[in-house]
């Protein structure tokens, strides 16, 4: 997975305001069902959690199933009440985990 | 993404039956029956009140591969009370569940969307738990007309 993830927040916002944040990240996410062209069951492989945390603080996180469709697209929301840093994180079944960044500033 | 059809996972059910009691295999659909329990252990068998969440799933859904899921839960997100989990399950998926979210009083509100696979016609349930040990549920039945297997 050479591709960044794709993150879609506002970079400035009132203190208080709920902003919407979209993520969308390039993982075939290979349920564990799929058969390929001999056959074979292909093992699954997927992006089980995705974690949001805000200046360190946690502030919402999924767990995924094998039933989340290919390239994970997560939409949520998170009240900014001061300028500061989001961090974002995504775990393979293997264990690699992807992060990105994004600041946002207080208005 | 090919998953078995819902047509050829009922033909071979007797012999799935055996596999998904004997734990060596994922069962190729899951039965309305497994959903419950899923459910049954995250509920602890309190009920749950419905109306509060808006849950937006398309009536009928061309591609089972890709489905939009959102939702929109009407309660409060202070740290007094705030709804902290949400399950999604879906009731004939080869598994049942197909994410939890977890929120915080940061998160503003309860809400949340993604794209799933339904691997045929079937009735997808959201359930919340709050901070305050209380239960929401909303459920949608979704027309899928090719399946996550291609048809």
């Amino acid at each position: 997975m050479a591709e960044k993830p794709r993150i879609r927040l506002p970079k400035q916002a009132g203190k208080g305001e709920i902003v919407e944040i979209k993520t969308l990240i390039a993982h075939s996410m290979e349920s564990g069902q799929r058969k390929d062209s001999s056959g074979k069951l292909v093992p699954r492989k997927i992006i089980n959690r995705f974690a949001c945390a805000f200046n360190g603080k946690p502030v919402f996180e999924c767990e995924l199933e094998p039933a989340i469709a290919a390239n994970p697209y997560l939409q949520f929301s998170v009240k900014v009440e001061e300028s500061g840093l989001f961090s974002f994180t995504w775990t393979d079944d293997d264990g690699t985990v992807i992060t990105a960044e994004e600041k946002i500033t207080i208005a | 993404m090919r998953t078995i059809s819902r047509r050829d996972a009922l033909l071979l059910i007797p012999g799935l039956t055996a596999l998904a009691l004997s734990g060596t295999a994922e069962p190729l659909q899951a039965t309305p029956a497994e959903a419950t329990t899923e459910i049954g252990r995250f509920t602890g068998g309190k009920t749950a009140e419905s109306g509060k969440i808006a849950l937006d799933l398309p009536e009928i859904a061309e591609n089972g591969n890709s489905i939009t899921l959102s939702f929109d839960i009407d309660h409060p997100m202070t740290p007094e009370r705030h709804v902290t989990e949400v399950l999604v399950i879906a009731d004939s998926n080869p598994s049942p569940r197909v994410a939890t979210f977890r929120f915080t009083p940061m998160s503003g509100r309860a809400a949340a969307a993604t794209r799933i696979r339904l691997a045929g016609t079937q009735a997808v349930t959201v359930i919340a738990k709050t901070s305050d040990g209380k239960l929401l549920v909303a459920q949608r039945q979704v027309k899928v007309t090719v399946g996550g297997c291609g048809g």
